[in-house]
């Protein structure tokens, strides 16, 4: 058993990705998420590998694309501003089929927002962000040592699926700290890469990595391809916590750190006699739709609790598909729901209000 | 009978889709030779870029990364700190270059990225169907400058080696032209030399190739080629800008 340690969440993401085997990480200054950024910076040098400091969040991605194209395992941060000027990349890395890992430490928006945590780029991150039909592979965490964990596992499931995948954190996760346990994991058995641009050595034919096809119909069917590993992604991905659900008349729908405020309002509401339950998906996407869709079957009603204006509650609707009422309850700008307020959100739903 | 003439192994033996008279196919020959003559072929990652030369990923006999628009010299970087022993060079227009690539471009070469880039200027956005580039002189008609550039309101063509000679990180820096035979040579010599210095790990080499577009210029070839020999290479002087080689040598 390895011994824990106290860490800062961006610090152990970035001590996890190095201990995946990522040992080249394109990164750019932004709060809340530099300390990631610092870390590799003192780290990468040490142990052959490659820190860079970008000139602007768009190179960096650009990085990325390029050192995944070569085959290696490679990283960047940010936080929403410059995970928006990333879009362009992460499409183009997309096209390409190529995997890598994007931290996204989410904070208020739009525009330059605030720096405070926020949950408000979950349509950015799980409905495209960047152009053309795609899905990246969303992970939130809800404490640090499940970032640690997944980071890890992120750069096996890229590799395995040739997809981007991205944690998505938020401002709290990033800057808080907890005790971790960095563990030796069994990796998964991945295919070799042997689709990347590293020089031909006269011994294959060249490996083009492109992202352009002139022909509608090569376009399309590259498309529908890509589309038939998503539904292989759907089939093995999707992770989700379910807690109190089983004899729950209120099922609380919440991901990452408001997933933990949610589970004191419902010990709190159980010691009241309100039997509330909490479905936590760790997949954003794939997104754990039949977790739902059992709730909705015993459950009176679902309310989902995020830290922005309603995003992830357009999925709850669409998973339990009328059967059941799902309200919604949610601060913005960086203000994190209190246990108290998700209380009194499902008192109203039971006194029909 | 004696072969005196052959593709180079460098270049694929495919039909290129450039327009008559351009003189793209000319500047891939020249790479093509060059990596053919180092023997570097197979430990080459080229990048294409977003522009007329967006398919020459399909040209070049190595493998090949396509680039989004100006963003070739951060994914050459991105090639050469994951594989640091192969040889990457970026081919990119000057409206990827000079414009939507311009900080990508500075900066790689002030970190003095040891990578190569291969800079086709021919003064013009030619993929879009004509517009002004950053590159267009003052005065030239284009889709977007249908009166002729004025530089009151659409700004002063831009001088890409000059501008490159003030970072300390570039290693080479030359501007040349392949209006006639004797430029042409001194573009292949300058294209070895980029090369080399990659080899030699001296940090950012470029070589802008001023070139014809006989299309959006709406001349003859030959006319095109003869603009590129006066008009062009007035207001952009043939030369070395930077060489870490050859110090006393530097502009």
């Amino acid at each position: 058993m390895a011994e824990k340690v106290l860490m800062k969440g961006n610090e152990a993401v970035a001590e996890a990705a190095i201990q995946a085997g990522c040992r080249l990480f394109f990164g750019y200054p932004i709060t809340p998420q530099t300390e990631v950024s610092a870390y590799m910076a003192k780290r990468m040098p040490k142990i052959g590998g490659t820190f860079l400091q970008a000139e602007s969040e768009v190179a960096a991605i650009n990085m990325v694309y390029g050192a995944a194209g070569a085959g290696a395992r490679v990283m960047t941060s940010s936080s929403s501003p410059g995970i928006s000027l990333k879009q362009e990349g992460i499409s183009y890395i997309v096209g390409s089929d190529l995997p890598c890992v994007i931290i996204n430490i989410v904070r208020g928006g739009p525009g330059l927002g605030g720096i405070q945590p926020a949950q408000s780029d979950y349509f950015q991150a799980v409905k495209g962000g960047g152009h053309g039909d795609y899905h990246l592979i969303v992970l939130a965490p809800s404490s640090i040592q499940e970032l640690v964990d997944m980071t890890q596992e992120a750069f096996d499931i890229a590799d395995q699926y040739r997809m981007p995948v991205m944690i998505m954190g938020d401002g709290m996760l990033g800057q808080m700290m907890e005790p971790v346990e960095f563990g030796a994991k069994e990796g998964r058995k991945l295919p070799e890469k042997t689709w990347a641009a590293n020089g031909t050595e006269g011994k294959r034919p060249r490996n083009i990595i492109n992202s352009l096809y002139i022909e509608a119909s090569d376009l399309e069917e590259l498309v529908l391809e890509r589309y038939e590993r998503y539904k292989e992604v759907e089939k093995n991905e999707v992770k989700v916590e379910e807690y109190m659900v089983e004899d729950a008349d209120y099922v609380i729908a919440a991901y990452g750190t408001i997933a933990r405020v949610a589970k004191t309002a419902i010990l709190a509401l159980r010691e009241e006699g309100i039997k509330v339950g909490l479905i936590r998906p760790i997949t954003l996407w794939p997104f754990p739709t039949e977790s739902f869709k059992k709730a909705a079957e015993t459950a009176k009603g679902f309310l989902t609790v995020e830290m922005s204006m309603g995003q992830m509650v357009e999925d709850v609707r669409l998973a339990v598909d009328g059967k059941k009422p799902v309200e919604f309850f949610g601060r913005t700008g960086g203000i994190v729901p209190t246990p108290d307020e998700i209380c009194d959100a499902i008192r109203k739903m039971k006194e029909g209000k | 009978m004696t072969k005196v003439f052959s593709r180079p192994e460098a270049l694929n033996d495919v039909e290129l889709h450039y327009c008559p008279g351009c003189t793209h196919g000319i500047i891939h020959r020249l790479v093509a030779e060059v990596l053919d003559e180092l023997g570097i072929v197979g430990e080459t990652v080229g990048v294409a870029s977003v522009g007329c030369s967006v398919f020459s990923y399909n040209y070049f006999g190595c493998d090949m990364q396509q680039a989004a628009h100006g963003r070739a010299p951060a994914v050459a970087t991105g090639i050469k700190r994951a594989l640091p022993n192969r040889v990457v060079f970026t081919y990119q227009g000057d409206g990827d270059l000079a414009a939507i690539g311009t900080a990508e471009t500075v900066h790689a070469a002030s970190r003095g990225e040891n990578i190569t880039v291969i800079f086709v200027n021919n003064g013009v956005y030619g993929m879009t169907g004509g517009q002004m580039a950053p590159t267009t002189l003052e005065g030239q008609v284009t889709q977007t400058s249908p009166y002729g550039r004025d530089v009151k309101t659409q700004g002063y063509p831009l001088r890409v080696c000059e501008l490159l000679s003030q970072t300390s990180g570039a290693a080479f820096l030359q501007r040349t032209a392949v209006d006639n035979v004797k430029h042409i040579r001194e573009t292949k010599a300058a294209i070895k030399k980029a090369f080399q210095y990659q080899l030699e790990g001296k940090g950012f080499s470029l070589v802008e190739v001023l070139s014809a577009c006989p299309t959006y210029w709406a001349l003859p070839p030959a006319e095109a080629l003869k603009r590129l020999g006066s008009e062009v290479i007035d207001y952009y002087p043939l030369g070395v800008y930077k060489d870490k080689g050859a110090e006393t040598d530097e502009k």
